[in-house]
């Protein structure tokens, strides 16, 4: 027996500390990709790309409010200075002219390969006498001026085209030099960060610079200004500020109702070592499930650490269980042993679990998938700590209070519900059936939350502020994208060249009001090429321009011009590579997206009025009927809802498939139809009569709300098991302490998931609502379903 | 000689006298000038506008019809040659040429500043908004004055070298901008006939 003894707490403790190893040395993960799908289709795949890394991801868009316009466009011009020198950032703006020198100089020395007026007829006497005309009239305008001691080199005015064809998005309102809101409230900027967006560390470091470069800003002004304030939005301040937001959520409600529980079994047990005692299979479970998730998974998703624990709490139930019914088989002496008489029910509540959770498994989203394997190596780890480890360190003496009066008590107190017949029962069973399923129909149409901002911890009222900037900033909202892929760069570039023939046509029609592209900053080195080859050979070229300007007022020489002409001609083609140097290079980089062998470049599309839709049937035609073969119209809203939406569909599937494995491994175990529905009755009850409240007050439901609703069936199904254990065993005897034990369980269910609701996270608290009244009612519907079975 | 140096003293400082008092009544004529500009709510003349450019062999001809909305809104309408409209409103200038359309915020291109600035402030009223721009130098009296422009910045000096407008009373008559390199513009305004 003492062999035995130290055999167990030997291979116990082993486990313990080879799981305690690999939970030190496991790799933990903070950002977005738990809920992001991990086998994913290829037009997924960019989906969950952009969502995750694309450019759109890397923004940070900063307000500054308060204080007066001036105060706030000189805060707005010394953040943005100090920022554009932090390699953090490669790409700050607030509107002041970019024309950089070196900008101008790149445009300038290119403008041959770079216009998209540069075709070989411009080249010809009339192309020539045409495009200098047009230059002459420009110069009477105050803009045109700024090209006047350039007309020598560039008659023909290509660096005015390049900025033109640069500057057809719309830009925000300016005032001071700087970018404003529409109403001028707010001084706008936006940063676009070096590291991924879903980088949350490297975000949160980007942030914190933001805003000490801001208060280093805020303190120059002038004294006796208003003082202005900093407010920053996008994905990456609402990642940071979510995980914040998540990590303080769990770790004080984790604090908080550890204190709760703990103190609930100090006042049930009246004895340390059973307090410590009764910790030890959740302790475990908790260690082994993070074990299990980093051997399984490589990495451990932050989600996982935060909700596991939660999940596993039922574990703390088998403790109580275990303390208060054994003390029952020690005072009677001769009986069965604890053993014998309720380790199997345990081991069944517990694989009820195990099937429940198992149906997260095959969910496309890597947190839910770890959500399930850690519940399952946890919950079988815990029961079996609570099988040979609890009862071999339990002292010999070893005593808890009595809980028996307790539960004779709360027993006496559902004594009138207890006394209905069975067809009360079943009449009451069936209204409850029929009002929740009433209200579910009802609301069917509604019933699932299919938007993937159902899963954001963001506030509406972040997201409205998020709005207003994007709106404020110009439609940078990215919704409608078209998208060309090939093998290479040059492949997305050509594609792009056609698509944007195909989206200006839109455009001039007014479907859409513009569109972005990268060959606008870039074009292919067939369109490079074919331009330099429409310039004519320097002989040609005199002759043409001699006759072009014939009946022109030109008085000054255009030799520069021939000069320039001549030397393009033999000049390279630009690269990716000369491009890099420029500050164009951010708006460049943000339309091309490589992955693995495949490219793509974005073309985002504007609508054509501020705030409206677009027809993308249209664009599809326009692209198809414009020959452009490998383009795809993305509507990323639309897209990622669908995506979010199979995912919700998928779980609800595997929920089913796991609530019928459970009822079949009941069916084997109890081997009644007649049992089994018993000990199912209550718990579908409780979940139809939460998912209806949640429904009258309103709710939602998402993907937590279904593990929550697993997670009802699971606890419920050990209270239900319970219950039928001691209805169909002689032995059982003392029903009172059975109900108290669950009582005392349910407790501390309830104390840890009621919690959860009163958090800020939507997640949480969806977790909460749903498992805290769910598993109360689920232990009420089973005492008094089975009380009343019994009689009948 | 020793007579005639008192001479000189006597002209120069007779000469400073007449000048401080020239100046104070051009200020205060200025003033006028100013304040009956600012009287006015709306304007619309039509513009005949020469350009005579170095690297041109004769000027260039434009006309059209100027209007302005106090305080800040400007339009410059040109007909011909070729239509353009030119709108500054809000320190935002807008150029619209057939389907091109620019967007220039003067504060980031202040070489652009005192083309319309000049003009804007003026038909204002607004002698602050001049003064923070340009030296502003009054003649003549207010039935018939020339406000000579310089400007202060050295930026904006680049561009423009000076501004001269001729007026009588609230009336512009003449705008002329001369640029450093010796181009300059010239611009006649006489009350609209246009429909």
């Amino acid at each position: 027996m003492t062999v035995q003894r130290a055999g167990v707490l030997i291979i116990w403790l082993g486990c313990v500390v080879l799981a305690a190893v690999v939970v030190a040395r496991a790799r933990y993960i903070s950002d977005l990709s738990a809920f992001l799908p991990a086998n994913p289709t290829p037009s997924q795949q960019l989906l969950v790309d952009q969502l995750r890394d694309g450019p759109a991801s890397r923004l940070i868009l900063i307000a500054i409010e308060q204080g007066d316009a001036a105060a706030r466009a000189r805060a707005s011009q010394s953040l943005v200075e100090r920022l554009r020198r932090d390699p953090q950032f490669s790409a700050v703006n607030n509107g002041e002219a970019i024309a950089g020198q070196r900008d101008r100089e790149f445009l300038f020395h290119n403008r041959y390969l770079l216009s998209e007026s540069v075709t070989a007829q411009r080249f010809t006497a009339s192309g020539l006498g045409d495009a200098i005309r047009e230059t002459i009239g420009n110069l009477t305008s105050p803009g045109g001026l700024l090209f006047k001691s350039l007309l020598p080199r560039d008659p023909t005015a290509e660096l005015l085209n390049i900025v033109d064809q640069l500057a057809r998005s719309p830009a925000p309102q300016t005032r001071d030099g700087v970018w404003v809101s529409g109403d001028q409230s707010r001084a706008l900027a936006v940063a676009q960060t070096a590291a991924n967006g879903s980088d949350s560390d490297a975000q949160s470091k980007a942030i914190r610079t933001i805003q000490t470069a801001f208060a280093a800003a805020a303190a120059e002004l002038p004294k006796g200004t208003a003082a202005a304030r900093l407010h920053l939005s996008g994905p990456g301040v609402f990642a940071v500020a979510a995980r914040a937001k998540i990590e303080r959520a769990a770790i004080r409600l984790s604090i908080i109702s550890g204190i709760l529980v703990v103190t609930l079994l100090l006042v049930v047990y009246r004895s340390l070592p059973a307090l410590g005692l009764g910790l030890l299979p959740v302790a475990t479970g908790a260690l082994v499930g993070i074990a299990a998730v980093a051997l399984g998974f490589g990495a451990v998703h932050g989600v996982t650490l935060g909700f596991g624990i939660t999940l596993i709490g039922e574990s703390v139930d088998y403790s109580i269980y275990f303390f208060i019914q054994s003390r029952r088989s020690a005072a009677g002496g001769n009986g069965p042993s604890w053993r014998q008489l309720w380790w199997p029910t345990i081991r069944l509540g517990m694989l009820t679990s195990v099937c429940g959770f198992a149906s997260l498994l095959p969910s496309g989203f890597p947190g839910l998938k770890q959500l399930g394997a850690y519940s399952i190596s946890g919950l079988i780890a815990a029961a079996l700590v609570t099988r040979f480890v609890l009862p071999t360190l339990l002292p010999r003496n070893f005593a808890i209070r009595d809980v028996t009066p307790f539960g004779a008590r709360v027993s006496s107190l559902l004594q009138s519900a207890r006394r209905l017949s069975g067809r009360t029962l079943a009449l009451g069973s069936g209204a409850v059936v029929l009002i929740s399923g009433g209200v579910l129909y009802a609301d069917r149409a509604h019933l699932w939350n299919r938007n993937l901002s159902a899963l954001s911890p963001v506030s509406a009222e972040d997201q409205n502020y998020d709005a207003k900037l994007r709106a404020d900033l110009g439609a940078a909202d990215v919704r409608d994208l078209v998208i060309v892929s090939g093998p290479d760069m040059e492949s997305v570039l050509r594609g792009s060249e056609n698509a944007g023939r195909a989206l200006q046509e839109l455009v001039d029609r007014k479907v859409i009001g513009g569109f972005d592209s990268a060959a606008s900053y870039l074009p292919s080195m067939a369109t490079q090429e074919s331009r330099r080859g429409s310039l004519p050979a320097p002989a040609e070229l005199r002759a043409n321009l001699k006759q072009a300007v014939e009946n022109l007022p030109l008085r000054t020489s255009l030799q520069p011009f021939l000069e320039d002409v001549e030397a393009t001609r033999h000049a390279p083609l630009v690269s990716a590579r000369d491009l890099a140097g420029t500050s164009l290079n951010a708006g460049f980089e943000s339309l091309i997206l490589r992955q693995k062998e495949q490219w793509n470049a974005l073309l985002p599309l504007r609508s054509a009025v501020t705030g409206g839709t677009i027809d993308l049937t249209q664009v599809e035609a326009a692209l198809k009927s414009g020959g452009v073969g490998n383009a795809r119209v993305l509507d990323i809203k639309r897209e990622s809802d669908a995506l979010y939406g199979d995912y919700v569909s998928e779980a609800i599937r595997f929920s089913l498939a796991g609530f019928l494995a459970l009822t079949v491994l009941l069916l084997i175990t109890l081997r009644s139809a007649l049992r089994v529905a018993q000990v199912l009755a209550p718990l579908a009850l409780a979940v139809l009569t939460v998912a209806a409240g949640l429904a009258i007050a309103g709710v939602q439901l998402s993907l937590l709300h279904l593990v929550g609703m697993l997670l009802i069936v699971a606890v419920g199904s050990n209270y239900a098991l319970f219950f039928d254990r001691q209805a169909h065993s002689k032995e059982a005897g003392n029903q009172s302490l059975t109900l108290a034990s669950l009582l005392i369980a349910n407790a501390s269910t309830v104390i840890g998931f009621g919690l959860l609701s009163f958090s800020q996270v939507p997640v949480l608290v969806a977790l909460g609502t749903t498992v805290a009244p769910g598993t109360f009612l689920a232990l009420m519907f089973a005492a008094i379903g089975f009380r009343a079975g019994e009689r009948a | 000689m020793r007579r005639i140096l008192p001479l000189i003293f006597f002209v120069a400082g007779a000469s400073f006298g007449a000048a401080a008092a020239m100046a104070q009544a051009g200020f205060s004529d200025l003033n006028e000038v100013m304040r009956l500009l600012a009287m006015r709510q709306h304007g619309r003349v039509e513009f005949v506008e020469q350009q005579f450019l170095a690297v041109l062999k004769q000027p260039i001809e434009s006309s059209g019809e100027l209007l302005y909305d106090a305080p800040d809104r400007l339009e410059k309408r040109t007909l011909k040659p070729r239509a353009e409209t030119l709108v500054l409103s809000g320190g935002v200038l807008t150029v619209e040429r057939g389907h091109n359309k620019r967007v220039m915020d003067l504060h980031s291109y202040p070489q652009v500043l005192p083309f319309v600035e000049s003009i804007r402030a003026t038909l204002a009223g607004d002698r602050n908004s001049l003064e923070r721009l340009f030296h502003v130098d009054f003649a003549g009296s207010v039935s018939r004055w020339t406000i000579t422009l310089v400007p202060l910045e050295s930026k904006v000096k680049q561009s423009v070298s000076q501004v001269r407008i001729d007026g009588m009373r609230e009336q512009l008559i003449k705008v002329e901008i001369r640029q450093p390199d010796g181009d300059r513009s010239l611009m006649t305004l006489r009350p609209s006939t246009l429909p």
